[in-house]
């Protein structure tokens, strides 16, 4: 073989090296967008390879998520399973998420407030105390405003201790208009904190709730008792609920 | 041709519109869209050349989404007359190449745990098998071969032979003259030859 061919067979060789990427990879940088109504009007939708990251109105969405996330926005080709039945009703539980790039202490807030219920809500102290950082609850305050993924991140449903709708990124009236969709009836929060009621209790199973735990919402007038702290109706001979976990708030709220 | 009046008021001031290539008039238009069109065009450009200058897939993988996630994060911050001056083959290899000898310090520092790199596959629809397999372990060599060579030397053949870059477009992305573009380049094939003789 001369120098020359051995040569050419080289560059031959070394031209069939090259290689296209992989099929998915494209996905592993941008995100895709789909857009879906929702309580709080048509939204937007940004999923990454590893779940949704970003939702928000779909009124320039675009360039919130550039600003806020900075990686490019495609738009899909149909929506992850579930994530429109999540953003229309608020059953979010097995939309899968992307919560990276947050502090640990904000990811804690989040997956703290992903377990309340539809239908239910809770005071900011409660966040604060499932997440062992009972004197945090300001701190919680700020975390939901910075949520990246409301309405699968129930924030709406973190309110204040004597039934005020509390803070919200778009306006506490969309708040109590986003509960209200999901069977929440603010006022009648707001009413039992008048009479000093933040917590219902049961004489037939003998325990404590948050008037909104499911368990609190079946007991019927004879049998239900109003509290105002979760210490007087344990010393009434009542027990937290297991669901809905009053002690928790008790401490932070003290 | 080369009369182009731009595209209204957002790039009026960017002569020569027409002239543009596919990429950057997308990418004038619209960021998203342009970064689809860019990345359609030179993934397979950017993907080689990380895939043959680190050897291993799982590497090239991460330096090609790293290197394209850089590229948008700049663009973003990009005017159009920036964008239409882009050379973005030249630059995104520059990209590449930076975020490579990044990822290599930092490997230097804290070596990773052995991983054995799975086999390379380069498919070509119109191949046999048998060709496929022929072709297969002379590249497989071939690749670790490159493997051995001094880093510029590396570059400089990847980019000219892989990646099939002329050499004035090789020393914007290496920065340095053509000249030594070119002597790069001539020793690393030589060298090369070396080591595939001597096995």
């Amino acid at each position: 073989m001369t120098q020359e061919t051995a040569q050419d067979r080289l560059i031959e060789e070394l031209g069939a090296l090259a290689a296209d990427a992989p099929d998915g990879l494209l996905d592993r940088i941008a995100a895709r967008w789909i857009t879906a109504p929702s309580p709080l009007g048509e939204v937007a939708a940004a999923f990454t390879d590893h779940g949704v990251a970003y939702v928000r109105p779909a009124r320039g969405f675009a360039e919130d998520f550039r600003k806020r996330v900075g990686r490019p926005l495609l738009p899909a080709a149909r929506p992850p399973a579930g994530l429109v039945p999540a953003l229309r009703d608020g059953r979010s539980s097995r939309v899968g998420l992307d919560l990276r790039g947050l502090s640990d202490f904000q990811r804690d807030v989040l997956l703290a407030v992903r377990t309340i219920p539809r239908g239910e809500v809770r005071p900011y102290g409660w966040i604060a105390a499932r997440i062992g950082r009972p004197k945090a609850v300001r701190a919680v305050g700020t975390a939901l405003g910075g949520n990246p993924v409301p309405l699968l991140v129930p924030c709406h449903r973190v309110i204040r201790f004597d039934g005020g709708a509390g803070e919200y990124m778009f306006g506490g009236a969309a708040k109590e208009r986003v509960l209200l969709a999901e069977g929440v009836d603010l006022e009648r929060l707001r009413e039992l904190a008048r009479e000093r009621v933040f917590y219902l209790a049961s004489d037939t199973t003998g325990v404590v709730c948050f008037p909104t735990c499911h368990n609190a919402r079946r007991i019927t007038a004879a049998h239900r008792h109003g509290f105002r702290s979760v210490a007087r109706a344990e010393a009434a001979g009542y027990r937290p609920c297991r669901t809905c976990r009053p002690v928790a708030a008790q401490a932070a709220a003290g | 041709m080369c009369n182009g009046t731009g595209i209204g008021g957002v790039v009026a001031s960017v002569r020569d519109f027409d002239c543009l290539d596919p990429v950057r008039k997308a990418l004038l238009g619209d960021l998203d869209e342009g970064f689809a069109e860019m990345y359609g065009a030179y993934r397979c450009v950017v993907f080689s050349t990380a895939l043959r200058m680190s050897g291993r897939r799982a590497d090239a993988e991460d330096l090609t989404a790293e290197t394209f996630l850089r590229a948008y994060r700049a663009l973003a911050g990009y005017g159009p007359d920036r964008i239409a001056a882009l050379q973005p083959r030249a630059w995104l290899l520059t990209i590449l190449m930076n975020t490579w000898r990044n990822c290599v310090r930092t490997r230097v520092r804290k070596p990773p745990p052995d991983l054995r790199e799975e086999p390379v596959e380069t498919v070509d629809p119109g191949e046999s098998v048998e060709d496929t397999a022929v072709r297969h372990e002379a590249g497989e060599r071939l690749a670790e071969l490159l493997g051995l060579l001094p880093e510029e030397q590396r570059a400089a053949v990847v980019l000219r032979h892989v990646a099939d870059l002329p050499v004035s477009e090789i020393a914007t992305v290496l920065r340095i003259p053509q000249g030594t573009v070119k002597s790069h380049v001539s020793r690393g094939l030589k060298r090369l030859r070396q080591l595939g003789g001597v096995r």
